[in-house]
């Protein structure tokens, strides 16, 4: 095995790669510095408790007192849930605006761009704007239910709804950019194919299911990854919405690290928090393009 | 020929990379050589007496509305011109939590601000980093005494003093004057104690044909401040939660619970406040679009309520239970320890001359804040303002009354479990004796190591 290796090592040519790795090397420079090393960084501080300027080694105990605490294990149970319910309802979504805009269409463009526009808007701005549809009684929302006679909750007041309210905009933000991957993957698809399918008389549904679905799985696999990452990366709107309230109703994980960090100083249990996030997102790659990607026909 | 030019590429771009890398590292030997120089530059002219120029940067957060960047360039720009020696440089830093992420980051990497503004509420946080020279010894008792005493109780931990009141706030009560009188009310005459409270709030709560509620009698904020707003209940009650020492705060004495059981039923009992949650910076929407006809909330808002509301408001103390009683807020000058005598000095002077009471006037006129010092309010300036905007004086007299806003040690730990569990207990989630028990509990866990 390592003779093997070894082998390899040898009769790989370095000389014809010298180009590729001296055009990798400026961006590897700064994958090194900004992302390598941070990493490195925080799995070391992970095993100090660091408050303040009190700085000592404790090993694993403060990985025990992360799991053991309440607010992170429901800041956790949070994030879960709401990347269970936006990455499948915000696929799904997309990859049925791509299909309807896909098609030949009056004015095309124009639904495309509206279905595209959530994704121009900064977060911070989103942000801003759906706090006020949501305000209670006279915010847009309950205005509208107002015109059915339903009395809407304190979308974001009531523990119960405030995650709901969030995964309702979330998802409204991130179906259009999906919808873009999707579309882009539908027009590369062959005309051959659907021409002869509807030779054998194959209906909308038919076509939909057994060419147009198994032909865009790269574009879905891709589009899963970025949308279950994203459930763990996008935070901005709560800086502006809730601070992670009602009673930590709200909060996510990386809304957590920043205020242990930023509002707490407390850069060991901080630590401790990034690396279980780079575990999660770690964990979820590894399973996407070393599991199902092997079952995906490109 | 292509692979070639390519590789001529690629090799200038290595070239430009490791160009700059050699520059920022010239650069930073530079700044190394000339922070060097200034220190012995220093020593001289502590030695020598004669006077040399003096930068001095100042971190600044904008946390209320206008053009407050716009004041405080001014204010360094007049600073310059009396003291042509000194020239202070503003650095706009952001919200309060972001100019406190920027110093604290500041100071670990050993590049240390001189002089910044920050909530009063991080004392023991800055002095748990060692980060803050003592001013006590820099001014004078006198000088010291011409501020409110309530403001004056946030700067010092013990006897030490360890900053300036700078822009401060308090809570104060907003009331519909166009709705007290649809209620039958006197518009003059605000509600002084909570039965009084509870019953105009019954009064001003409107129900339509359906049973819905169209107005509210009373909001009290719920999000982000609610320790704020239960601290003013509290001390209404009789008692602070919090010591002057940073290290014991009091969560569960019977009064503390009374406030809360108060802050509660309000919403749940007697339904003259929407239950749940109540949005910080939705409350003061609520008030000028008319949803309620009451409404606690920060000083720093008056500017804001007086130029969009459409109806004739008034301002009034807080209710009082057993005596009247509110928390300060806002923020306070620090000197930083960590930078030379002279600037340190420099730094001082120009506190000094932020808090001469026609500035004073002046900064309060333009933000909103309240005037720190009662020579302030003997300006002519002020005494103006005042007599055409009477609403404005509330803040002021409420000041005998007031005391110190809650700070401890790991002040962000502490407020955000308390923050917590104060809104589980306005959610009916636990009963406001669970709730103060569990803060009080976890507070201690906290608070123990400083203890000693």
């Amino acid at each position: 095995m390592t003779r093997h290796l070894l082998q390899a090592f040898r009769r790989y040519s370095w000389k014809d790669n010298i180009l590729a790795y001296a055009l990798l090397f400026p961006s590897l420079i700064f994958l090194v510095i900004f992302t390598f090393y941070p990493m490195i960084k925080v799995l070391d501080w992970s095993f100090y408790e660091s408050v303040m300027n009190v700085r000592h080694f404790v090993g694993l105990e403060l990985y025990g007192q992360v799991l053991r605490d309440e607010v992170f294990l429901k800041v956790l149970r949070n994030n879960v849930l709401l990347a269970l319910v936006t990455v499948p309802v915000s696929i799904l979504l997309a990859l049925y605006m791509a299909v309807w805009v896909n098609g030949k269409l009056r004015g095309r463009s124009l639904i495309r761009a509206a279905f595209f526009y959530p994704t121009l808007i900064p977060m911070i701005a989103i942000a801003n704007i759906w706090l006020f549809i949501y305000t209670p009684d006279y915010g847009l929302l309950d205005k509208f239910l107002g015109l059915f006679g339903v009395d809407g909750p304190s979308w974001l007041g009531n523990p119960s709804w405030v995650l709901i309210s969030m995964m309702g905009m979330l998802i409204w933000k991130e179906a259009g950019y999906f919808m873009i991957f999707f579309l882009a993957g539908l027009q590369s698809l062959p005309k051959e194919v659907y021409q002869a399918a509807e030779l054998d008389g194959a209906g909308p549904i038919r076509k939909f299911r057994t060419i147009t679905l198994p032909l865009v799985m790269p574009t879905t696999l891709f589009v899963l990854i970025i949308a279950t990452t994203n459930s763990f990366k996008l935070v901005d709107h709560l800086y502006i919405m809730t601070k992670g309230g009602p009673n930590n109703a709200s909060n996510l994980l990386l809304y957590h690290i920043y205020e242990t960090a930023f509002s707490f100083w407390d850069m060991g249990k901080a630590s401790v928090l990034t690396v279980i996030l780079l575990v999660i997102l770690l964990v979820i790659s590894i399973f996407y393009y070393g599991y199902l990607d092997k079952r995906i026909h490109y | 020929m292509k692979k070639f030019s390519l590789l001529i590429i690629a090799v200038m771009l290595l070239l430009s990379a490791c160009g700059n890398a050699g520059n920022t590292k010239g650069a930073s030997s530079n700044s190394v050589a000339s922070a060097a120089e200034q220190e012995k530059g220093n020593n001289k002219s502590t030695g020598g007496g004669e006077e040399k120029p003096v930068e001095l940067s100042f971190y600044f957060p904008v946390a209320v509305g206008g053009p407050i960047t716009g004041f405080i360039d001014k204010l360094a720009a007049d600073f310059h011109e009396e003291n042509p020696s000194i020239t202070v440089k503003p650095i706009y830093a952001g919200s309060y939590q972001d100019t406190m992420t920027k110093v604290v980051t500041a100071v670990q990497g050993g590049n240390s601000p001189d002089l910044a503004v920050l909530l009063s509420t991080e004392l023991y946080s800055l002095l748990e980093m060692n980060a803050l020279e003592e001013l006590t010894p820099r001014f004078s008792q006198d000088y010291f005494n011409g501020f409110y005493e309530a403001f004056m109780s946030n700067t010092k931990s013990g006897d030490q003093i360890w900053s300036v009141p700078f822009q401060r706030s308090t809570i104060v009560m907003y009331y519909n004057k166009d709705m007290f009188k649809a209620a039958n009310l006197d518009p003059e005459k605000a509600p002084a104690n909570w039965n009084e409270l509870k019953e105009y709030a019954q009064k001003l709560t409107v129900k339509d044909g359906a049973g819905t509620v169209s107005q509210w009698g009373l909001e009290i904020p719920s999000t982000g401040y609610q320790y704020w707003m239960l601290q003013a209940l509290s001390l209404q009650t009789g008692t602070n939660i919090v010591s002057n020492d940073g290290k014991e705060v009091y969560f569960n004495k019977p009064e503390v619970k009374e406030a809360l059981q108060f802050y509660a039923d309000l919403g749940r009992k007697d339904k003259v406040m929407p239950e749940g949650i109540l949005e910080w910076a939705t409350v003061p929407s609520d008030f000028i679009s008319g949803k309620t006809a009451m409404m606690f909330h920060t000083t720093g808002n008056l500017s804001k309520v007086k130029s969009d509301a459409k109806f004739d408001f008034g301002v009034a103390y807080l209710p009082a239970n057993k005596n009247y009683g509110s928390p300060t807020g806002g923020g306070n000058l620090y000197v930083f320890k960590d930078i030379p005598e002279e600037r340190k000095a420099a730094a001082v002077k120009f506190i000094e001359f932020l808090t001469q009471p026609e500035r004073v006037a002046q900064w309060s006129i333009d933000t909103g804040y309240v005037g720190t010092t009662k020579a302030a309010y003997e300006t002519e300036l002020l005494k103006d303002y005042v007599a055409g905007f009477p609403q404005a004086a509330v803040a002021r007299d409420q000041m005998e009354y007031a005391s110190s806003e809650l700070s401890t040690y790991q002040n962000g730990q502490v407020t955000k479990l308390f923050n917590d569990n104060i809104q589980s207990a306005l959610l009916g989630e636990m009963t406001p004796e669970e709730a103060l028990e569990k803060s009080q509990q976890q507070a201690d866990e906290i608070l123990k190591k400083y203890r000693k």
